[in-house]
């Protein structure tokens, strides 16, 4: 597998404008004579589409939703990071990449995090030209805040909705393209399988999901932009669509698949109520600017009323554990701490996995109306997810998956190991490291999409020529015929168990092994749990209807099959890295205070999966992270 | 809790539909709605029929999937709440609860409780947009936008395109909607340049999708989850007016 990473030569803030001199150019005029297929319609996705659009090129972009404005960049709230300075508070392009890599726990491409920092500031600019309504001072200039911890306010939102609001800038831009005839939108289109030819991605197979037929697409180029991989635990903050699918089939065809159990667990989430539950719901991390997490000191006290718990029977636990931080440690360190209390059975609230996070401090300090100023809405959504009232009594809140840093490994053009195969936004591996910082990724979808992919690709395109192959060329028609073999093989199972419980059970392996905290032992459990549940979901599998129309069933059976594969192959991931970073907590790699322990001269390395075929152990590759900017340190929170 | 459930059933756009009847017994409370549909689906399989469809994605009331109209309101009764934030405990043990999709003719049904919104996806591509190529923007601060005005048009971008509006309106208008979109960018003064040529272009795209007339019967707004305000239409009715006048005499 080849890994080289193709850095641009040259000191690393020259490198990306480097790289742009040095990279070739398509004639305008040659443009149109290029097809480029683009896989989902998120940040990434869409900005990709209706950039490609805009230089001339003709795209075919598509996605599962009925829509390209619902893609779930839209449920982002906290806002989008920029080196911009406009606080003249210290902030730099090279501060902006410092505290990536390092939030990231040393795991990410340095060259990469770079450029990313380099393109913030251009992503505010075009976004506000587009009529994206950030939040302003009364001066008419933007507002900033800080956010997650960052020292520097550098941070521009739009009210708690900053997502929607540049995943609407971006559809509009796409929405134009469309209209123009630029860019061919394909709705309710799910990707299924990538068509190769002569060793480069030539074209996908996607079902139509209204109609059930099974299509190819050829193309020059294709991109991948389906995002995360976090609905592999069944449940998480993500969409109830979000799937590893498009990833998992490009994966199986050759291409590198990097670090899959990095993933990341954010703190501040309302608990599980109960079995009927199909998603966890973020609360901003904000949240925690006010409240003070605790859990009773004696297990004992735990299904009392929380407010006739004495004050000396509550445990502040992150307050104990890290003074200077408090309340606001980092999410993968917030979250772990929030696990070891319910593990010592002090949880909150059914099944006791929760803690409090309670503001009545806050409350008797600033006035409740200060409170709801600052968090009305969030306190109201707690309410009608929970029927509690959190200004008279503790939110109830628990850890929950919410992103996923590992992804498709991509090159500094953001190829897959495939070539021709681009992956962008959350999809690709290669810029939050072990662990994601608040407000970056954002960031991240809209860098990939708008500034680097037009680049990239086009160096791709102008050193291979154009030539979209025909689809029905035997290269394409034996790939379609081994997806429609597939769909009426899950069809014909005819056996008793929804898809659906299937998904529900590998969460539960998945949660309990590969969550926030693993080990050995747990993991090589859950490898041979995951193995008997798909022998168990061949066998078993209920999908009722036909192929040949709107199944519902259908699509979720594809997806939690690719979801039970891929789940192997994250827990042979975390199996095999032998330390703790970022959001990967091995349990035997940890001090004596249980902060993580980073293996840099073992690990300072991105882990690149091969795929060798049904039922074949993958094999691992490595690429190994040169650090010629930063000094590798430890991420101290005391 | 122990619910029945008559909801709406329809395999295809172009066949008849009819209402089924489906007791679910143990409910939780805590359930959201789209879960307790979870719920009946399971049941419906292990019965050996084919669950309902219906459209959800985000089902944290951001992403403007998911629709139904619940006991003749469009995202339920609850007020500022879409259908995947709308929970069972709203509901009464015993209680007939009845699900149809949302209704209109520039809606048509795709099957059983899903329908086609693409009218609006056309709207937007007549003009909902301000050209602006990627990389030519100039600096973020170079034009300072007054708060009011910037709150102002956030509060119409609050609009998650779910269709509540047309579903709940009598002539099944899509005004709300276009005029919180075109008043996103109308209010800014990044899209001035475009502004006549959108609202003429997406009130005539809405006009041509099937979209009743606006009546001014406001129940647009007291179903929609964002409570985006009748004034945008107000705006738009005036935007239109202008730009129209300034075409006849240009």
């Amino acid at each position: 597998m080849n890994l080289d990473p193709q850095i641009p030569d040259g000191p690393i803030a020259d490198k990306w404008d480097n790289h742009r001199f040095s990279s070739k150019l398509v004639n305008p005029a040659n443009k149109r004579k290029y097809r480029i297929i683009v896989v989902g319609s998120g940040l990434a996705g869409g900005a990709a589409a209706a950039t490609l659009g805009e230089l001339g090129y003709q795209v075919d972009c598509f996605c599962y939703q009925d829509t390209p404005r619902r893609a779930h960049s839209i449920a982002a709230q906290g806002g989008i990071n920029a080196a911009k300075n406009y606080q003249n508070d210290g902030d730099s392009i090279h501060r902006l990449f410092y505290d990536t890599v390092k939030g990231g726990d040393f795991r990410s491409r340095e060259a990469n995090v770079y450029r990313l920092a380099q393109n913030s500031t251009n992503i505010i600019d075009q976004c506000v030209a587009q009529g994206v309504p950030f939040a302003r001072e009364y001066g008419g200039l933007l507002a900033n805040r800080s956010f997650g911890g960052a020292q520097v306010s550098r941070t521009f939102y739009a009210r708690g909705q900053t997502g929607q609001q540049l995943l609407l800038g971006a559809y509009s831009a796409l929405s134009r393209q469309i209209a123009s005839g630029q860019v061919q939108m394909h709705t309710r289109h799910e990707m299924l399988d990538l068509v190769k030819v002569d060793g480069h991605a030539k074209g996908i197979i996607t079902r139509n999901l209204v109609t059930g037929s099974t299509d190819a697409w050829t193309a020059d180029a294709v991109l991948i932009c389906t995002g995360g991989y976090g609905n592999v635990y069944y449940l998480s903050t993500n969409a109830a669509g979000c799937n590893v699918t498009a990833t998992y089939r490009a994966h199986r065809r050759g291409a590198g698949f990097a670090n899959p159990c990095f993933t990341q667990i954010h703190p501040t989430c309302i608990p599980v109520a109960g079995d009927h539950q199909s998603k966890l719901t973020l609360m901003s991390e904000s949240l925690r600017n006010d409240g003070r997490v605790w859990v009773p000191l004696d297990g004992k006290n735990c299904d009392k009323n929380p407010n006739d718990i004495a004050e000396e029977l509550r445990d502040y636990f992150l307050e104990r554990k890290y003074p200077s931080f408090g309340n606001l440690a980092p999410r993968d360190i917030s979250s772990r701490s929030a696990k070891e209390a319910c593990d010592e059975s002090r949880g909150v609230g059914p099944g006791g996995r929760g803690v409090y996070l309670d503001f009545a401090d806050s409350i008797s300090r600033l006035g409740e109306s200060a409170i709801r100023e600052r968090y009305g809405n969030l306190f109201q959504m707690y309410e009608r997810i929970t029927g509690e009232n959190a200004y008279k009594r503790p939110m109830r809140i628990y850890p929950a998956i919410h992103y996923t840093m590992g992804g498709l490994w991509v090159d500094y053009n953001l190829q897959s190991t495939v070539p021709g195969c681009f992956v962008l936004g959350e999809a690709n591996f290669s810029d939050h490291g072990a662990n994601r910082l608040g407000a970056s990724a954002l960031m991240q979808g809209l860098s990939d999409g708008y500034f680097v992919i037009p680049y990239t690709v086009g160096n791709y395109l102008a050193s291979s020529g154009a030539g979209t192959i025909s689809p029905d060329g035997p290269e394409v028609k034996e790939v379609l015929e081994s997806v429609k073999e597939r769909t009426s093989q899950l069809l014909s199972i005819s056996g008793k168990k929804s898809a659906r419980s299937y998904h529900k059970e590998l969460g539960q392996i998945m949660w309990e092994y590969a969550g926030m905290a693993r080990n050995a032992t747990g993991l090589q459990k859950a490898i041979g749990e995951i193995q008997d549940l798909r022998d168990h979901f061949q066998k078993n599998l209920l999908v009722p209807g036909t192929g040949d129309r709107l199944n519902v069933e259908l699509e979720r059976a594809g997806r939690v099959r690719d979801f039970i594969d891929f789940g192997e192959l994250l827990c042979r991931d975390a199996l095999e890295r032998n330390e703790s970073c970022g959001g990967h907590f091995r349990e035997e790699y940890q001090t004596k205070d249980g902060e993580a322990t980073r293996d840099d001269e073992n690990f300072a390395h991105a882990a690149v999966w091969e795929y060798k075929g049904e039922g074949k152990t993958p094999v691992r590759h490595k690429e190994e992270l040169q650090y010629e900017n930063v000094k590798l340190a430890v991420r101290s929170y005391k | 809790m122990k619910l029945t459930l008559k909801i709406w059933r329809q395999s295809g756009p172009t066949e008849n539909g009819s209402f089924e009847s489906h007791v679910l017994d143990d409910v939780s409370e805590d359930s959201s709605f789209l879960e307790m549909l979870d719920q009946l689906n399971e049941q419906l399989l292990k019965q050996g029929n084919e669950p309902v469809a219906f459209d959800h994605d985000c089902r944290e009331g951001i992403c403007g999937t998911c629709s139904l109209t619940i006991n003749g309101y469009a995202h339920g009764p609850e007020n500022s709440t879409t259908t995947c934030q709308l929970h069972m405990r709203k509901f009464n043990d015993g209680e007939t609860v009845t699900i149809e999709p949302f209704r209109a003719k520039a809606f048509p049904v795709v099957r059983d409780l899903i329908v086609d919104r693409s009218a609006f996806d056309r709207i937007i591509q007549s003009g909902g947009f301000i050209s602006v190529r990627t990389g030519s923007a100039p600096d973020g601060n170079s034009i300072p936008i007054s708060k009011v005005d910037a709150d102002k048009a956030m509060d119409a971008a609050a609009c998650i395109g779910c269709g509540a509006c047309v579903a709940s309106c009598k002539n099944a208008s899509a005004m709300l909607f276009t005029s919180a979109k075109a008043a996103h960018l109308n209010l800014l003064p990044q899209g001035q340049a475009e502004k006549d040529a959108r609202v003429l272009n997406m009130v005539s795209t809405m006009d041509e999708s099937g979209f009743g007339n606006c009546r001014n019967y406001g129940e647009c707004s007291a179903a929609c989850p964002k409570d985006i305000s009748l004034d945008y239409i107000a705006k738009l009715n005036r935007d239109h007016a202008k730009a129209k006048i300034k075409k006849i005499f240009s």
